[in-house]
């Protein structure tokens, strides 16, 4: 079992997952329109491009716009989780050591402790953009069944991952269900809402462009996000 | 009934529809029309899928529901937080579920988004600057707007309106004529206290092409006057254009897009014949937008430029005041304390923040910004078409809230408001609120607080 979600399934995963996100970036742009967008991408790429980086990068940043400023709670929730989601998988140890095995080839690592710690604060935030989802009606009216599913897809490699490396039952039922979780979570990304992962960057580029563009950039003005 | 004789699906393009319009006061046969008005569900869906492109799919799709938007409108704000004024939920109980329904919506369903897309939202596009994803619900709304205006279901004034730009080229019934007698009007009975005052039409080649929101000739001539006035102090080599002189547009709030292109073109029309090096914009907010942001690509211009440089008369006033055209008396600045409506449409959607800042800085002591101000701005509450619809009158009482109040926190009592919308909504607050608040345009001021020229002193 822990060879076939390891290798063959693992691969198919891994090819779903690229393919479907390049398509999704890919569309995006070829799908953009200056004419119907209303914004002159081509004839001005310098300040688009100009555009798009800032609003990206304030973005990315946390407190770095003005939208991340008028709502810390949700900001600190915000970055804790995403941060945790991104980092942990990346440069854990246990997955770089896999990644030697198999390719020749890991990124540097963090420690288990910081591992541990990132894991357990993402999913504490998870469960506070849970109760957020509950608590406030203006969240609570606009929020689905699906919000809270994909809630899950992304928050379950962390739960088995969690309990896996730690030994607390039998290992390798959970380190099954890790991979098994893993691997449904990266083939979600290009079916479902989670193709913002990428899609943010492209959305972000697009109206970074927009403003870049038409609406001020060109007058020399930085729209302050 | 399929079609009503006035609310259809049809453009308004006769003298004839207009005035049938017109005659059905408050549009009481016209929504009564409008309740068995057919959706052209197939028509409907074909529009979506040759339209709806990746940008507004991916905005609908990846919304990942997080509320963030919801402070970030002052419709929201103004009606206690009601959740169903949540930008995200409004969109999505509209587009997002015509665009699930793939177009198979009934008139019921229509109607609620006719009243969503023109009352509960003033594309002031302020939301998309507090969503992490950048997804820009005003523009959207334009969109659905657009929308809906196809399939019949806009609002009677909106219809009239859209009507007015495809039969006279102008937002109201003024004609070529008209326009040009006012403007002679005008400089005829200003040039005693002006000597010299002339409004040349027509005149090629000059530095700057003046056009103006019909609402001047219409109601205010004194604007035109006035504007005038200042390009004569300034010795400015002026001119309007007799045909496009006219820069709002009504059919953008209606989703006319066939009438937006139309007016936009008369304009562009006037600059090919005139050739001035630069075109002045009135003071208005949703005409600048129109005719110098979002009126190039309406008529197919791939630089996202008017024909010729365009500029929006703040942009005008700060210049002439930076380079002495036009000179401030010190003892005449505005000594109370005084504060300026950011307009949504030149402020956040086309970058003419500091513009503003430096004219304050050299006519008043004791400018207040609002709080917030600049690009975060909130709309007046009367953008969008919103002032001019009886069906949401009292919706758009309830949405002055905000702004009444950014206002008064200021603690400044005159508020300058370079923009016919804001200039409206802010007068219309104080007849419903009675604050005690007084409004400006720039023009009217700055006549008061210039030192005219030698030549243009009159002997008392």
């Amino acid at each position: 079992m822990y060879e076939f979600v390891t290798g063959p399934l693992a691969w198919l995963t891994f090819i779903v997952f690229f393919l479907g996100v390049v398509y999704r970036i890919v569309w995006y742009f070829r799908g953009l329109h200056w004419q119907m967008d209303r914004v002159a991408y081509n004839a001005h790429l310098k300040y688009g491009i100009k555009g798009a980086i800032r609003s990206i990068f304030l973005w990315l940043v946390p407190f770095g716009s003005v939208g991340w400023r008028s709502k810390p709670f949700m900001t600190i929730l915000f970055f804790v989780f995403h941060i945790g989601l991104v980092v942990t998988p990346i440069f854990l140890q246990a997955h770089n050591i896999l990644l030697r095995e198999r390719w020749g080839f890991s990124l540097w690592t963090i420690s288990d402790a910081t591992a541990d710690t990132l894991t357990i604060l993402m999913i504490v935030a998870a469960l506070f953009l849970v109760l957020r989802r509950i608590a406030y009606p203006e969240i609570r009216i606009l929020t689905t069944a699906y919000d809270y599913l994909l809630l899950a897809i992304s928050v379950a490699p962390f739960i088995t991952g969690f309990i896996a490396a730690h030994h607390y039952s039998n290992y390798e039922f959970w380190l099954i269900l890790h991979i098994i979780c893993g691997e449904i979570m990266l083939v979600a990304i290009p079916f479902t809402k989670l193709s913002h992962s990428v899609l943010f960057f492209c959305s972000r580029a697009q109206l970074g462009m927009d403003f870049g563009i038409k609406r001020g950039g060109m007058k020399g003005t930085k729209f302050s996000w | 009934m399929p079609e009503g004789t006035l609310c259809n699906k049809q453009t308004v393009d006769t003298k004839e529809y207009l005035n049938a319009l017109l005659a059905d006061k408050s549009g009481k046969q016209y929504y009564s029309e409008m309740e068995k008005l057919d959706v052209d569900t197939d028509k409907l869906w074909k529009s979506i899928k040759s339209t709806l492109r990746s940008r507004l799919r991916t905005w609908l799709e990846i919304c990942a529901h997080c509320g963030m938007c919801a402070d970030a409108c002052f419709l929201y704000l103004a009606n206690d937080r009601d959740p169903t004024q949540v930008p995200s939920y409004k969109i999505q109980s509209t587009l997002g579920e015509i665009v699930k329904r793939k177009g198979k919506v009934n008139n019921e369903f229509m109607r609620m988004v006719m009243d969503t897309a023109w009352s509960k939202c003033t594309c002031c596009c302020r939301c998309g600057s507090f969503c992490p994803f950048g997804i820009d619900m005003g523009i959207m709304f334009g969109y659905l707007r657009g929308l809906c205006f196809s399939q019949g279901f806009v609002p009677w004034e909106l219809k009239i309106g859209s009507g007015m730009h495809r039969v006279y080229k102008a937002q109201m019934d003024v004609t070529v004529e008209d326009w040009v007698d006012t403007c002679e009007w005008m400089a005829e009975e200003y040039e005693d206290d002006w000597p010299g005052l002339a409004i040349p039409v027509d005149k090629e080649n000059a530095d700057i092409m003046y056009t103006v929101n019909a609402r001047e000739p219409k109601h205010y001539p004194e604007d035109i006057a006035e504007a005038a006035i200042l390009f004569h102090m300034a010795g400015e080599n002026w001119t309007v254009p007799s045909k496009g002189w006219e820069e709002t547009s009504l059919a953008m709030f209606a989703g006319d897009w066939g009438a937006c292109k139309m007016q936009v073109e008369e304009v562009y029309g006037a600059m090919h014949r005139l050739k001035p090096k630069r075109m002045v914009v009135t003071e208005c907010g949703h005409a600048y937008r129109a005719t110098v942001i979002e009126g190039p690509y309406w008529a197919g211009l791939k630089d996202g430029r008017p024909p010729v440089e365009s500029i929006h008369y703040v942009e005008w006033v700060a210049e002439a005041l930076r380079t002495g055209k036009i000179k401030i008396d010190p003892a005449k600045k505005i000594k109370e304390p005084v504060t300026y409506q950011d307009s949504c449409n030149y402020i956040r959607n086309a970058g003419l923040k500091n513009v503003a800042r430096e004219i304050m800085s050299y006519i008043a002591e004791d400018f207040r910004e609002m709080t917030p101000n600049r690009e975060h701005n909130f709309c007046c509450g009367g953008g969008g078409g919103f002032n001019g619809m009886g069906r949401y009158r009292e919706q758009r009482n309830v949405g002055l809230k905000v702004k009444l109040d950014q206002i008064l926190d200021t603690g400044a009592k005159l508020v300058i408001s370079p923009c016919h919308n804001c200039w409206d909504a802010i007068r219309d607050m104080e007849e419903v609120y009675h604050a005690g608040i007084r409004w400006s345009f720039l023009k009217p001021l700055l006549i008061k607080m210039a030192i005219p020229p030698d030549h243009l002193k009159v002997e008392e």
